[in-house]
């Protein structure tokens, strides 16, 4: 049972008792959100690949990138860096060491898109544009066999991309 | 039973036996020669205790110093709630320097009114605190590993530590904002520079969730999400997100990076279980562990703690021959939900080799694992959510060591 009391400026004010399973009313001292706003703080891609910005990029174009601002962490072609291996694994999720990539476990693409945007590369997230994360995010794909090399990824395409672990999880929350 | 003694009411006050009382001497120690120190503004630790530190996990070393953890000393320490300077760490790209006033909270997706609320703002709003457990879901993963590490039990388990937090009801904020029937699920969203998201069941943001501004009395640490974190009791630690900039109410999970390619938990056919939310029963023994020593013979408390993502701890028992005989232990009053809960025990060593291990039991009947159940539940590699008993090795030498069994 939640008993919210709030001091009113001319009397001590009874308790206002909140109905079970409700919550007590807040202060409402919220501001309403810009439209502006919404614009720049949106930057969640779900599956459906709704959200996703204009531009795009090819596998080649996103070469260029990676081995300028990605490969000194994660290795020349996607594996043998000192930060996560981003191509092969298939195989061994069973294994003692199982090698989570790109290709081996990640189940969507636009997954992809999010993550290079929000969070890479790790010492300047965020300065990457539009077009270079979705090339990235093609490079990548095209490492790990899973589209071809000349492909554009854009809004359209990214969320056709079938990943190979597409259904390698199972949702413990019903 | 080997050497435990039978709990009784006044278990928790049998104490170790010291050790034989050194000789004292009868010159005036120096600090009764003359004042001490005047005030500080905000105390420290004593310079003698400055060995009690968080140790680091920095898989990525140099070029991402600030992504890994750190752990809580959980064998240096007493009681069940964890000073704020040792409470563990777990970042994904450091720790943020956030001006409070040019942070902000915003509400949004599946609402009736999209709403951006200041630090200022809501600090404002009526407050709730709770005592609760926040762990890592990968706390205690270097037990995956096929041979035992010789770790301390903070460097192996300290991804779990325990506060006084209080902010305000999530419900109350979500109750402004007014959620649309269709909203499930709400998307959380750090401020640091990874930007860090989970979703999360609107279920639970509305039952028990809270905005936390305040640990153990005193505003957020920066390592903890300051200005403001989330707080999922129970849940773990990676969905609490810190530094809480947004909160998106969908119909379904948005499958961030972090709830697919991390924080999922392989199984034995190379599935991975997703949205794995609520922490296992557990518990560990903390004194003695792994890198200390038995000073002789004699009796000696063997205390630990305990915890369960599914309330409250109703049962801790201790073995000393691996896991053959069981006695009950004292669990310190007031026991909370979701909380870390210190049992006792006292214990006569009698000299013998032993195995010490702890099993937990919790409000639902969970009982905790051992080793070999533990790992028959998952594919070899998975490192979340490990809660399998521990055993400690005690040698007649007194040395003691992590073993499996």
């Amino acid at each position: 049972m939640c008993t919210c009391k709030w001091l009113s400026a001319v009397v001590l004010m009874t308790a206002v008792i909140c109905v079970v399973g409700t919550a007590c009313a807040g202060p409402n001292l919220g501001r309403d959100v810009t439209p502006e706003e919404m614009v720049t703080w949106e930057i969640t891609i779900p599956p459906d690949g709704s959200g996703l910005p204009p531009g795009g990029g090819t596998a080649t174009e996103g070469g260029t990138v990676y081995n300028a601002k990605c490969a000194s962490c994660h290795g020349a072609n996607g594996t043998g860096g000192p930060a996560d291996p981003l191509v092969g694994g298939i195989g061994t999720l069973v294994s003692q060491k199982p090698v989570k990539t790109i290709g081996s476990y990640w189940p969507y693409a636009t997954t992809l898109f999010d993550y290079i945007r929000r969070a890479m590369p790790y010492d300047r997230p965020r300065s990457l544009s539009n077009d270079d994360v979705y090339a990235v995010s093609a490079y990548l794909l095209s490492l790990n066999g899973i589209i071809d090399q000349k492909a554009r990824m854009d809004a359209h395409t990214l969320p056709q991309v079938h990943m190979p672990n597409r259904e390698g999880f199972v949702s413990y929350w019903p | 039973m080997a050497g435990l003694v039978a709990v009784g009411s006044h278990a928790g006050d049998l104490v170790a036996t010291a050790q034989a009382a050194e000789s004292m001497t009868l010159e005036t120690p120096p600090w009764m020669q003359g004042p001490g120190q005047p005030f500080r503004g905000y105390g420290q630790p004593a310079k003698y205790e400055e060995e009690v530190k968080r140790t680091f996990f920095q898989p990525y070393k140099d070029i991402a110093p600030g992504s890994g953890a750190s752990m809580t000393p959980l064998h240096q320490l007493q009681g069940t709630i964890t000073p704020n300077g040792l409470h563990f760490e777990r970042h994904h790209s450091g720790v943020p320097d956030i001006d409070p006033a040019q942070h902000a909270l915003l509400i949004h997706g599946l609402v009736r009114r999209p709403l951006h609320f200041s630090v200022e703002a809501l600090l404002r709003y009526p407050t709730i605190s709770r005592i609760c457990f926040v762990e890592c879901s990968g706390n205690s993963f270097f037990n995956v590993a096929a041979e035992p590490p010789q770790k301390s039990c903070g460097a192996i388990h300290g991804l779990v530590s325990c506060s006084e937090w209080t902010g305000v009801s999530l419900a109350v904020v979500l109750e402004e904002a007014g959620v649309d029937p269709q909203g499930k699920w709400l998307v959380a969203e750090g401020a640091d520079a990874a930007a860090m998201n989970r979703s999360i069941p609107l279920v639970k943001a509305l039952d028990d969730a809270m905005i936390a501004l305040y640990q153990n009395g005193e505003r957020l640490r920066p390592e903890q999400g300051y200005p403001m974190r989330l707080l999922l009791p129970g849940w773990e630690g990676n969905t609490s997100i810190k530094w809480l900039r947004r909160l998106t109410i969908t119909e379904g999970p948005v499958y961030s990076r972090e709830e697919t390619s991390k924080y999922t938990d392989l199984m034995p056919d190379g599935k991975a279980r997703q949205f794995t939310f609520p922490m296992a029963v557990k518990s560990v023994i903390t004194h003695p562990s792994a890198g200390m020593r038995m000073q002789g013979k004699g009796l000696y408390e063997v205390s630990g703690l305990a915890w369960s993502g599914a309330g409250r701890v109703t049962k801790v028992e201790v073995s000393a021959d691996g896991g053959k005989s069981w006695a009950e232990a004292a669990l310190q009053a007031p026991i909370l939900p979701l909380a870390l809960t210190r049992f006792r025990l006292p214990w006569n060593w009698d000299g013998s080799p032993v195995l010490l291990q702890s099993r937990a039991t919790d409000e639902k009947g969970n009982v905790q694992t051992t080793r070999e159940q533990w790992t028959a539940q998952y594919s070899a590699g998975n490192v979340y959510h490990y809660n399998a008993m521990q055993t400690w090795s005690v040698s007649p030498a007194g040395e003691i060591k992590n073993v499996y069994l």
